[in-house]
């Protein structure tokens, strides 16, 4: 077992050195950092000598160890189209995002779950088919289309809720958050299940999927051979070979979360890295989209090496242990 | 002359196989299947209008909304015929630059398609390749392929779309990129998809491998690369056709979502999802039909296609009849 | 040689399985009858796709969809079981009549010890508390011959060889006490040099407990050593059934002949190995009359017309056109 974490450790490693390398490729021979950061009127001497200062004139392996020492530290350069130093930026961003991605996650689990283990068990029922019916448009309705849906109704013509913005903003720290407030939670209200409901559907889908080929098994039918009750077979047996492989995907749904904030911040106008990140890609902001790059980076391989470790301890096949003695 | 006759010989049996194999496919479980459900005939229906109406856009289009030597600011503004305050001319209403929702919508579904389909034949067929390759060869080729695919897998096709545009923008000098905006765009969405066909053909291909015809065939010496093509590629392309419906729903999303956001199709050639966005800034103010119509008919689109896919699949899973 | 209806513990008559589809209803298992006695070992043998395998599936209601019973009955000590509800055929299951499946491999949830298995077994058809359920698991690891059960009840079934999770599977059917037990095909995915281990456990534990066994399987050599009586099915009928040592020595029905004689024996001069003609038809494709006739050496024309029912013919029971004016009815024996 340590030597699996170790290997996953490793691996994990390679992948961010990987990622920071195309990072720092991206920040070196992508225009010229020094025109971005002084006036059009800086001297050629001042230019060399900010370059000197900076280092650029160094030996880019040597630029590349600096590099990934100010990423651990924290230190991700100046964004260059704002001239503040991007770690500040990521900070200001970052509470918003996770917020964000953490109520949608909820609502997406606490929902899908159930929904997919009782489409799985109650194929032909009517619920069934409805949940199927409602999932199916679930995925075909972009996430975008979505918000604005939701604002239509009930930003625009309802007005129960607000259209646009993060409000009831609190301090801790350098952390920001909206889950003490009541405005706070109003305003969060759309855009979780905007961004929630495809994760939603797919949860569904999937634990159904699932379920249905689990049922179709030789140890459930084993299982109810032996007398089992419905509830034992259905709750206790198909339940945990379902839920296993679906820990990996829900663990990937965290990164597709992150991936689809951008859209609903966009809609809903939530001030998150999202909105962060596209402004520096129109921009052509380096530093922070090197930034955003490793920090996504980052936070996958964060999710995937935790995920694997629940895998670990939840399927007992995976504890490589070999035949017992006395097998014959 | 003898090969006359041959060739009339042959063209003869080339249609009468043809014939019967058409026969054969209205007589087969697919065909059996689609025809019993109305969903599905009507998914199928709704896909056709949407195509046709794209591909022929440039003739049927009640405007030329594209060509902005027609346009009259005059006419901006004006909700769905059916509203008070309208224009018949313009059956859906028009946006803040007086061109026609409808229209706007139809060249609009062109790009969206057109963007769509490139990329899942892009994406197939360089998925597909990768996925024999892999099977079929094995070894450190295959390793490495399934490695990126897994990193890959981990990142939502949105996200690599956009760092590829991104990452391609930044390279680029401004003017070249702006020429090419469309190809790159292909290209991303194309470069966030083609893992799905990869490791299905993958799958396929490492089955077949073992299957006594290719063994076979390698006896006889049959190049590897021939085995590939004409043994081994006809038995793995039929989830290939599943995974293709499937992708173009995904692409066709995805693009949307990129034009959206402002990092997709150029203005100059919009596409749905740019319609969106730019009907989006309305809503307050009531427009609401400059929005709503190219996101019905996005979402009717991508379901249709879905449907399509979902029950192709359905059909052709030999393990669910 | 019909055998007084008391004594008999399992009744199946005249049972018809068949599966709708769009290309029309396909029987599966054709006016199939027979009994089993308590303690009894009733070998049931043919072709893959002979309907062996659902006729069990029936018995015990575990038939999947659109397979159905479509017809007849089965009794249990004298009890109709066929046309229970979900609740009550579940409560049979198990206590009444248990089933071991053909491959240990996926018989088994990974994810659960062998001992969770077994006690939550126990539970569900007597009331015992965990101790008192665990300690009746590891006798039971015992009576089949899983060494070191103490250890071995809590590992999972990965942690086996395929012998030892089929004795494990066969502790899990037997548990509960059931008075007859559905063997479809226990050892045919296992070793040749672990079958017979698994089949004398199967035995040696039948014979224990009285408990009456279907012996479902395509291995006439297994027949011959565990059977009493042996069935002989072919596409979905019945064709003979008989005493063990009677069918296998002086089989009647040509199908019968056929299977004994494809059997090489040690000492066989014979160059080629001896098939019959032909190959079992397919459930849409079952030809009219005797389902046997285009491949019968002694077919005649009233074969291909009329289907033959079960006759006794000496002390055995023969479904075939050729035995028909031999039948001697059982009063004047």
């Amino acid at each position: 077992m340590l030597a699996f974490i170790i290997q996953r450790l490793l691996q994990a490693v390679v992948v961010m050195l990987s990622v920071s390398f195309v990072s720092f490729a991206l920040f070196q021979f992508v225009g010229d950092p020094i025109n971005n950061m002084v006036g059009q009127d800086a001297t050629a001497e001042q230019r060399e000598l900010l370059r000197e200062r900076l280092g650029l004139n160094d030996p880019w392996p040597l630029q590349f160890v600096k590099y990934v020492g100010n990423i651990v530290q924290g230190e991700f350069g100046m964004s260059y189209r704002v001239g503040v130093p991007v770690e500040d930026l990521i900070a200001d961003r970052l509470p918003a995002t996770i917020e964000l991605v953490l109520v949608s996650a909820l609502l997406a689990l606490l929902i899908g779950v159930p929904m997919g283990v009782y489409t799985g068990l109650n194929r032909n029922s009517w619920l069934s088919r409805l949940f199927l019916t409602i999932s199916l448009i679930g995925i075909s309705l972009p996430t975008f289309v979505i918000g604005i849906l939701l604002i239509l109704i009930f930003g625009v013509w309802l007005q129960w809720l607000p259209t646009f913005g993060r409000a009831g903003v609190v301090d801790l720290g350098w952390w920001t958050t909206s889950f003490l407030t009541l405005d706070g939670w109003r305003s969060l209200i759309m855009p979780s299940i905007t961004l929630a409901l495809f994760q939603l559907t797919l949860i569904m889908r999937l634990i159904r999927a699932e379920m249905l080929e689990v049922l179709r098994t030789d140890y459930i039918k084993f299982a109810r051979a032996r007398g089992l009750r419905n509830r034992a077979v259905h709750f206790r047996h198909a339940l945990k070979n379902t839920l296993v492989p679906v820990i990996t995907i829900t663990g990937l749904q965290i990164g597709s979360l992150l991936a689809f904030s951008i859209i609903t911040e966009t809609v809903f106008q939530w001030p998150g890295m999202g909105l962060l990140i596209l402004q520096a890609i129109q921009f052509v902001d380096i530093p922070v989209m090197s930034s955003y790059l490793v920090l996504i980076a980052f936070l996958f391989v964060l999710i995937n090496l935790i995920v694997d470790l629940l895998y670990f301890i939840v399927d007992p096949r995976l504890r490589l242990d070999s035949l017992g003695r006395g097998a014959h | 002359m003898n090969s006359q006759h041959d060739i009339l010989e042959v063209n003869q049996g080339l249609i009468a196989r043809l014939v019967d194999s058409f026969k054969r496919a209205q007589d087969s479980d697919l065909y059996y299947s689609f025809r019993r459900s109305p969903v599905i005939v009507s998914a199928f229906i709704i896909t056709m209008i949407m195509f046709f109406a794209a591909f022929l856009a440039p003739w049927i289009a009640p405007h030329q909304t594209l060509d902005l030597k027609t346009l009259d600011l005059m006419n901006a503004y004006l909700p769905p015929a059916w509203e008070p305050n309208s224009d018949p001319n313009f059956l859906l209403g028009t946006d803040d630059q007086g061109r026609d929702i409808l229209s706007g919508m139809m060249f609009g579904l062109r790009i969206s398609l057109g963007v769509g389909f490139a990329s899942v034949i892009v994406s197939a067929i360089v998925g597909t390749l990768l996925g024999l390759l892999s099977g079929y060869l094995g070894g450190r080729l295959d390793s490495f392929i399934m490695r990126v695919a897994d990193v890959q897998l981990t990142f939502p096709a949105i996200l690599i779309a956009l760092l590829i545009d991104g990452i391609v923008g930044s390279l680029l000098p401004k003017a070249a990129y702006n020429e090419l905006k469309l190809y790159v765009l292909v290209l991303a969405i194309a470069a966030s998809q083609w893992v799905n066909f990869a490791r299905t053909v993958r799958g396929s291909t490492l089955v077949e491998k073992n299957k006594e015809y290719v063994q076979a065939a390698k006896v006889i010496g049959v190049h590897p690369f021939w085995i590939m093509v004409r043994h081994v590629l006809p038995n793995v392309i039929s989830p290939v056709l599943v995974i293709a419906t499937l992708s173009l729903a995904l692409a066709i999303l995805t693009e949307a979502t990129l034009s959206f956001l402002g990092v997709g199709v150029p203005p100059t050639s919009p596409s749905l999802g740019t319609l969106i966005r730019i009907g989006q800034q309305y809503l307050f103010s009531g427009e609401w039909w400059m929005t709503i119509f190219p996101s019905s008919a996005l979402v009717i689109l991508v379901l249709a296609v879905n449907l399509l896919g979902d029950w192709l699949r359905d059909a052709l899973n030999p393990k669910l009849r | 040689m019909t055998t007084p209806a008391e004594s008999n513990l399992l009744e199946v008559r005249n049972l018809r399985v068949d599966f709708q589809t769009r290309r029309g209803t396909l029987i599966a298992v054709d006016d199939v009858s027979f009994e089993i006695k308590a303690g009894e070992v009733l070998g049931v043998v043919g072709e893959s796709g002979a309907g062996k395998s659902l006729t069990g599936a029936a018995i015990i209601g575990l038939l999947e969809p659109p397979g159905r019973i479509s017809g007849g009955e089965v009794r249990l000590a004298g009890k109709r079981i066929d046309n229970l509800a979900q609740e009550q055929i579940r409560q049979i299951r198990g206590r009444e009549i248990g089933m071991v499946f053909q491959d240990p491999l996926t018989s088994l949830n990974p994810l659960f010890r062998v001992g969770e298995q077994l006690i939550e077994t126990l539970q569900t058809h007597a009331d015992l508390d965990e101790k008192s359920a665990r300690k009746q698991a590891i006798d039971w690891l015992t009576e089949v011959g899983i060494p070191s059960p103490e250890v071995r009840i809590d590992q999972y079934p990965h942690q086996f060889s395929g012998g030892m999770r089929q004795r494990v599977v066969i502790a899990l059917a037997l548990c509960a006490n059931p008075k007859l037990i559905i063997a479809d095909e226990p050892t045919t995915a296992l070793d040749v040099s672990i079958q017979a281990q698994i089949i004398s456990v199967l035995k040696r534990l039948c014979r224990e407990y009285g408990t009456a066994v279907m012996l479902i399987t395509h291995d006439m050599g297994v027949i011959a050593e565990t059977a009493d009586r042996v069935a002989v099915m072919y596409a979905g009928r019945l064709v003979e059934i008989g005493e063990a040592r009677k069918v296998i020595q002086n089989a009647k029905h040509p199908y019968t002949l056929g299977l004994m004689g494809s059997i090489p024996t040690i000492g066989d001069t014979e160059e080629e190995l001896r098939q019959i003609q032909g190959s079992m038809p397919r459930l849409a494709e079952i030809p009219e009359g005797c389902a046997f006739n285009p491949r019968c050496p002694n077919v005649s024309d009233r074969c291909r017309k009329n289907r033959p029912e079960l006759q006794p013919v000496d002390e055995s029971s023969v479904a075939c056109w050729l035995f028909e004016d031999s039948a001697v009815p059982s009063e004047l024996s």
